[in-house]
């Protein structure tokens, strides 16, 4: 996959501008945000592993969303929103202006809290996703809705009814569609912003156990208010508090040994 | 009223027994008033439309035969249809919500999609808002102006124009308020795929809001399919055969309004059976629509 994101990157496929491959996947550094005057971020600075899973923890309004939409440009949608400070992908700054921004989302895809499937069927709402990148054949095309569906464990309960809509399928179900559409493009980082608040147990379960399955080949950012979720899927966690990041480190060292007052006091549930 | 702070031991306030009871009998009163009020007006409602339809088909149903469908519209007592007229309005309605729509269904993007806080998509609002209101009889004499002054005569193109005007307002409001129905999540999550924006709005939030689109351009067809005045002054009518554009067309509303007012008998029924038309033809364009509709999805 080539993927451009700028005319200066085009002749440089991701996996040769990765110099080794302990660079981070994406380098946050010095990141400020503002909500017109208001800062939302203060110069956060936080790397994401390569195929780790990174777990955002935090009370709500500390920033955990506002940094994840950060990273895929999602804030451009709005103006008087604005980024300072860097963001590195294969060492180029994606806040910078020049950023197809397009190009830009297929790389580093985004789920959202609420499932949103689109009004569709269900083959569409994966199709929609990877023909706004690549040009398959049918046969292709067909491949690729099963092998997405099948790496969001969802194959088996939807393979007889691929063309039936979309919004007839369960919250737990709609919501491994979105992370399907969202693999179908093959990004190389997912953003999952609370991906499991608005699902059952066992749906949960299973979205965990995909989350799993889906870092042998991305690298995942995923923010949880549950601390028992964080602790089971993320390699290391980042504790966030009133704009700032507090602390980062293993998940084990986060929620065993921190070293912050703040982020003991909030994983241990005395705030929050 | 008799509230004791102090009276319990966990300290809450006990509650005075005999004003809860007497609040509660209210409330049911003022519920039982006003759903009475609702059930009032929606019969009142009811009985209106159905004594409009009643009166319309039993005026009409009389004077329905084939040669309403086969003739043109002729002189009392020579036996004439209304061939002519309903050609002219199935032409001139068509055209002019083929050619209003478009426009209509771009500006209600815009103001939904594009200029929803902006100056300039307040004031669209605005305008498209007043001309929603404005009397048809304007429109007529605005296009009157327009086209018919300088062109030198009434035309076909003259009303289907008229009636585009009409069609545009009416769609856009259809169209900007039920593209604000679709969350703003579905917006967000067809661009964090990597789709550029317009790509969204036409292949989600159009998709997510077609129902209710669909019905606003029916809306604006029913409305122009039976509009008199921005006619008279535009495509005037025609007593003859004519499917030429640049000319004067003949239409069911401006021959409603001619022979209703006539005093033959056999051109009034006519009338009658012109205005039943245009009544059956708008809900069967309706139930069709939804049919197609709820077929797809």
């Amino acid at each position: 996959m080539s993927i451009t994101m700028s005319e200066q990157t085009i002749n440089a496929p991701a996996s040769q501008a990765r110099a080794t491959q302990n660079e981070p996947r994406l380098a946050i550094k010095n990141l400020d945000f503002y909500y017109g005057a208001n800062q939302a971020l203060k110069s956060i600075s936080l790397d994401l592993p390569d195929c780790k899973v990174t777990g955002m923890i935090g009370p709500s309004g500390c920033g955990k969303s506002t940094l994840l939409r950060v990273l895929n440009r999602m804030y451009d949608l709005y103006p008087g929103q604005r980024a300072e400070g860097e963001v590195l992908m294969d060492g180029y700054n994606i806040l910078d202006k020049g950023t197809d921004i397009n190009a830009l989302r297929a790389r580093i895809g985004m789920v959202f809290q609420k499932p949103t499937p689109f009004p569709m069927s269900i083959a569409d709402n994966i199709r929609f996703g990877v023909k706004l990148h690549e040009r398959l054949s049918k046969a292709d095309m067909d491949q690729r809705v099963e092998w997405a569906l099948t790496k969001a464990a969802l194959w088996d309960e939807v393979k007889d009814r691929l063309n039936t809509s979309a919004i007839g399928l369960s919250g737990g179900q709609q919501q491994r569609l979105c992370i399907a559409r969202t693999i179908a493009t093959r990004p190389e980082v997912i953003l999952l912003d609370e991906p499991t608040s608005a699902l059952d147990p066992i749906s949960t379960l299973k979205v965990e156990e995909l989350i799993d399955e889906l870092k042998r080949d991305f690298t995942i950012a995923i923010i949880t208010h549950n601390m028992q979720q964080a602790a089971r899927c993320a390699d290391q966690v980042a504790f966030f508090y009133l704009g700032e990041m507090v602390e980062v480190g293993t998940a084990t060292q986060i929620f065993t040994a921190p070293r912050q007052k703040r982020t003991q006091d909030y994983v241990t549930g005395r705030f929050g | 009223m008799n509230v004791t702070h102090s009276g319990t031991a966990s300290g809450f306030p006990l509650r005075d027994q005999g004003v809860a009871l007497r609040l509660s009998r209210r409330r049911r009163a003022v519920s039982r008033l006003i759903e009475a009020l609702c059930v009032l007006a929606t019969l009142a409602g009811l009985f209106l439309l159905g004594s409009i339809l009643f009166t319309l088909v039993s005026n009409g149903i009389g004077g329905m035969n084939w040669t309403v469908f086969t003739r043109i519209t002729a002189p009392s007592g020579d036996g004439g249809g209304l061939l002519n007229a309903i050609v002219g309005t199935i032409i001139q309605a068509g055209l002019g919500t083929l050619l209003g729509t478009p426009v209509g269904l771009l500006v209600g993007t815009y103001l939904s999609e594009y200029g929803r806080d902006s100056k300039l998509g307040e004031a669209v609002r605005f305008v498209s808002d007043i001309l929603l209101s404005a009397p048809s009889i304007l429109i007529g004499l605005f296009v009157y102006r327009l086209m018919v002054e300088p062109a030198g005569g009434y035309s076909g193109w003259a009303g289907v124009v008229a009636l585009a005007v009409i069609v545009v307002p009416i769609v856009v409001r259809t169209t900007e308020d039920m593209l604000r129905l679709v969350p703003i999540s579905l917006r967000e999550a067809a661009v964090a795929l990597g789709a550029p924006r317009w790509k969204a709005i036409t292949q989600i939030c159009y998709r997510a809001a077609r129902d209710g689109i669909v019905t606003g351009i029916l809306l604006a067809i029913a409305r122009v399919a039976g509009e008199t005045a921005p006619l008279l002054f535009t495509s005037l009518g025609n007593l003859n055969w004519s499917l030429d554009m640049t000319q004067p067309m003949s239409s069911l509303p401006v021959t409603i309004y001619s022979y209703a007012s006539s005093p033959f008998d056999d051109w009034v029924q006519l009338a009658w059976v012109g205005a039943l038309l245009i009544t059956a033809g708008v809900l069967a364009l309706n139930i069709l629509a939804r049919v197609v509709l709820r077929k797809r999805s």
